[in-house]
């Protein structure tokens, strides 16, 4: 069905509801790159005025992707909470952007009304919201969960602990493990993306990390991010995994070019939970997302990639994940250009994320080739403080010197919690504080922390 | 008298007492601080590297000493370019950089010397200055093993705004059964000009990863230009003598020392 927005004596078409959002999406690259884009700034505000007529209920009879072809988008429609949606069910798109505004929207009733909204309808109020108002509605979410720490609590921020090596050096990894673990990073996860996805290797980076947790009984998780089937294959095999980490995307297509399915995915969530390693909880599932990786895989059917991007968020939230995190700026400037799209990108997934209810984490990242640099992702790194999200990247320095990017920095998370008075998850807090890392108001001289110093990991010694 | 005046401290403070650590891996660890800043050296350190990261990606060929480079060879030179009329242009539309533009196909089919083995092709990538670096030192060991091989080397070609798969268009205007794609790859912070080197068998447009063999990283500090050219050498060698390239080679490469 045809959508039209008149301005002056020119009238817009807009073919379908997928070509509508897209015209409404704020400009990026890769929608460019796709063209789907608005050709004028006029067409994209006409897009956005037609776009706020649009009712919430067109979302559940127009899919965007088939439904025969695509079970994502089965998954979206069989998912659907109805009794949740009824209390927005007669609202215009423009009308559900007024609510979240309102103060009625507050904790309680985002978090009701989480399994009412699908993907598209989230992502499509996104397109009619200011930075300030994303960070604004965002704020007011709070999603808990629970693995060996409790995360995403108000006035909280976590970190994942990013040790990456070049070569998956044992010795390299836990000098960078140690050096995160002494400035208070790794409450979200202490997580590794391998230089190889071979079994063994992983399997021998899971025990490695293992053994450091429970050498110095630190409350919290480890991961190593390989693929959901080698981790499969590693449970078979009593490896010790905590969380089952996966890549996923808004597509049947795009997840098939990752070699993943839901059926893949729900059986690596049953084989994680039967393990039982959890201590306060059994949220099991790491999730990794960015808006780009289905136009990548030329598994777009024409959407604009936010809107695929809040598709991926259906498929996390099927499988109670412990952190979602969405790898804003790594894709490159072919997809986001610059410091000003990976902030709005980073912006819109943090808020479509947490009002479809999940723990949303950001990689507040760039690559050499995108227009940006450490001062944007300042920007960004407060702003995503101010926007309450649950946990951040702690690199050393910043620079992932095995995947040759730039994220945040052990310095930077501790920065955004000065400024913003956040605090590590609660048990992490208690055992820096008992290491003589922290005290009540954050990190202590150096020289305080000498406990793990004296103790290395057998790697170091 | 003046007033007492607060001293900056710490002036440039110490590392940590961990910087031991150092000696296990490149990452920057054990920083030091400064409140919870990192102390000004380090922060004029990544500034550093990730200026010449920038400067790498917005680094243009220097045709003038790449052609110096490569005349002992004597062999013909072309120069041609991609759709992407600017950097700008180019870091946006990869697509426009894996086609020629009108003037470059001309030239190309015009030039086409008639059947040869192998295309090699320059190309700037995300990182002109890994060409100006290395092309030369590695082109220097491989392209006489090649022509004491027997294999018939076409023109070598120059392309700017050029993505990967540029070099198939360029194989298959230029008839070769094989196009060598050297491209600078994308910086890292600790690698502005670091060298990639694609292949294809029987090159054309619309061929994609899984058709193309990649030895990455090549430079001093990498993959020295040496163990590079004798790689690339055995790999060409049995691309040629088995008729393809991509997955059905790539056994082949991981047997190779690194």
């Amino acid at each position: 069905m045809p959508y039209r927005h008149t301005i002056g004596s020119r009238t817009y078409r807009f073919d379908d509801l997928k070509t509508l959002l897209a015209r409404a999406s704020p400009l990026r690259s890769g929608d460019v790159l796709a063209g789907v884009a608005a050709a004028t700034y006029e067409e994209r505000v006409a897009a956005q005025f037609a776009l706020a007529e649009v009712p919430l209920r067109a979302f559940l009879n127009e899919a965007l992707v088939p439904y025969e072809e695509d079970e994502v988008t089965r998954l979206i429609i069989d998912m659907h909470d109805a009794t949740a949606f009824a209390s927005v069910s007669h609202f215009t798109v423009g009308q559900l952007r007024d609510w979240l505004l309102s103060e009625a929207a507050d904790a309680e009733a985002l978090q009701a009304l989480a399994p009412g909204l699908t993907p598209e309808m989230v992502a499509a109020v996104s397109k009619l919201m200011r930075n300030q108002e994303l960070i604004g509605v965002a704020r007011r979410c709070e999603v808990v969960t629970r693995f060996r720490n409790t995360l995403g609590l108000r006035g909280r921020l976590a970190t994942r602990l990013q040790p990456n090596h070049p070569t998956d050096d044992p010795r390299g990894i836990a000098a960078s493990l140690v050096d995160g673990l002494l400035y208070g990073s790794g409450d979200a996860v202490i997580g590794i993306n391998p230089a190889t996805d071979n079994p063994k290797a992983v399997s021998n980076l899971l025990h490695m990390l293992d053994a450091v947790r429970e050498q110095y009984a630190i409350p919290t998780q480890t991961c190593v991010l390989c693929h959901v089937t080698t981790a499969l294959q590693l449970i078979e095999q009593k490896t010790p995994v905590d969380l089952t980490f996966q890549s996923i995307a808004g597509t049947e297509a795009a997840n098939a070019s990752f070699g993943i399915s839901l059926s893949v995915l729900q059986e690596a969530w049953e084989a994680t939970l039967a393990l039982n390693r959890g201590t306060v909880g059994q949220d099991v599932m790491y999730f990794e997302t960015g808006q780009g990786s289905a136009l990548s895989a030329n598994a777009h059917h024409g959407l604009d990639q936010q809107t695929c991007e809040a598709r991926a968020y259906a498929v996390a939230r099927r499988f109670r994940p412990l952190l979602v995190n969405s790898v804003v700026g790594f894709i490159g400037p072919e997809y986001l250009y610059d410091g000003k799209q990976i902030i709005r990108a980073a912006l819109e997934d943090h808020f479509c994320g947490k009002v479809l209810g999940l723990p949303m984490g950001v990689d507040v990242c760039y690559t050499n080739h995108a227009e940006a640099d450490q001062d944007d992702m300042d920007t960004l790194l407060t702003l995503l403080g101010v926007a309450g999200c649950n946990f951040i990247m702690g690199i050393p320095g910043a620079d992932d010197i095995m995947l040759n990017y730039q994220s945040t920095s052990f310095h930077d998370a501790l920065y955004v919690r000065q400024v913003l008075g956040l605090r590590p998850a609660p048990e992490f807090e208690a055992w820096l504080q008992q290491q003589g890392i922290f005290d009540e108001h954050g990190l202590l001289p150096a020289s305080t922390s000498s406990q793990l110093l004296k103790q290395l990991p057998p790697a170091l010694r | 008298m003046t007033p007492d005046l607060p001293n900056p401290t710490p002036a440039n403070p110490e590392a940590d007492p961990w910087a031991g650590l150092r000696a296990f891996t490149a990452a920057r660890i054990a920083l030091g601080r400064n409140g919870t800043s990192v102390p000004l050296r380090e922060a004029l350190a990544f500034k550093l590297a990730h200026a010449h990261a920038r400067d790498a990606v917005y680094s243009t060929l220097n045709t003038e000493q790449l052609l110096a480079d490569l005349a002992a060879q004597q062999l013909p030179v072309c120069q041609v370019r991609s759709q992407a009329p600017t950097r700008e242009a180019y870091l946006q539309r990869p697509d426009h950089g894996r086609q020629l533009d009108e003037p470059s196909k001309k030239l190309l089919a015009e030039q086409a010397p008639g059947d040869c083995d192998i295309v090699l092709i320059l190309a700037d990538g995300l990182s002109a200055t890994a060409i100006n670096d290395h092309a030369g030192p590695l082109l220097r060991l491989l392209l006489p093993q090649l022509q004491h091989a027997g294999f018939r080397l076409g023109p070598i070609v120059l392309a700017e705004h050029a993505r990967v798969a540029l070099g198939d268009e360029i194989g298959q205007l230029l008839r070769a059964r094989l196009a060598l794609v050297l491209i600078g790859e994308r910086p890292g912070l600790s690698s502005p000009n670091s060298l990639g080197a694609y292949f294809t068998y029987a090159p054309r447009p619309g061929l994609t990863d899984e058709a193309r063999n990649c030895v990455s990283n090549i430079r001093p500090e990498g993959l020295g230009y040496e163990l590079a050219a004798d790689k690339l050498f055995f790999l060409l060698r049995e691309a040629l003598r088995l008729q393809l390239s991509g997955v059905g080679l790539k056994d082949l490469s991981d047997l190779l020392p690194v």
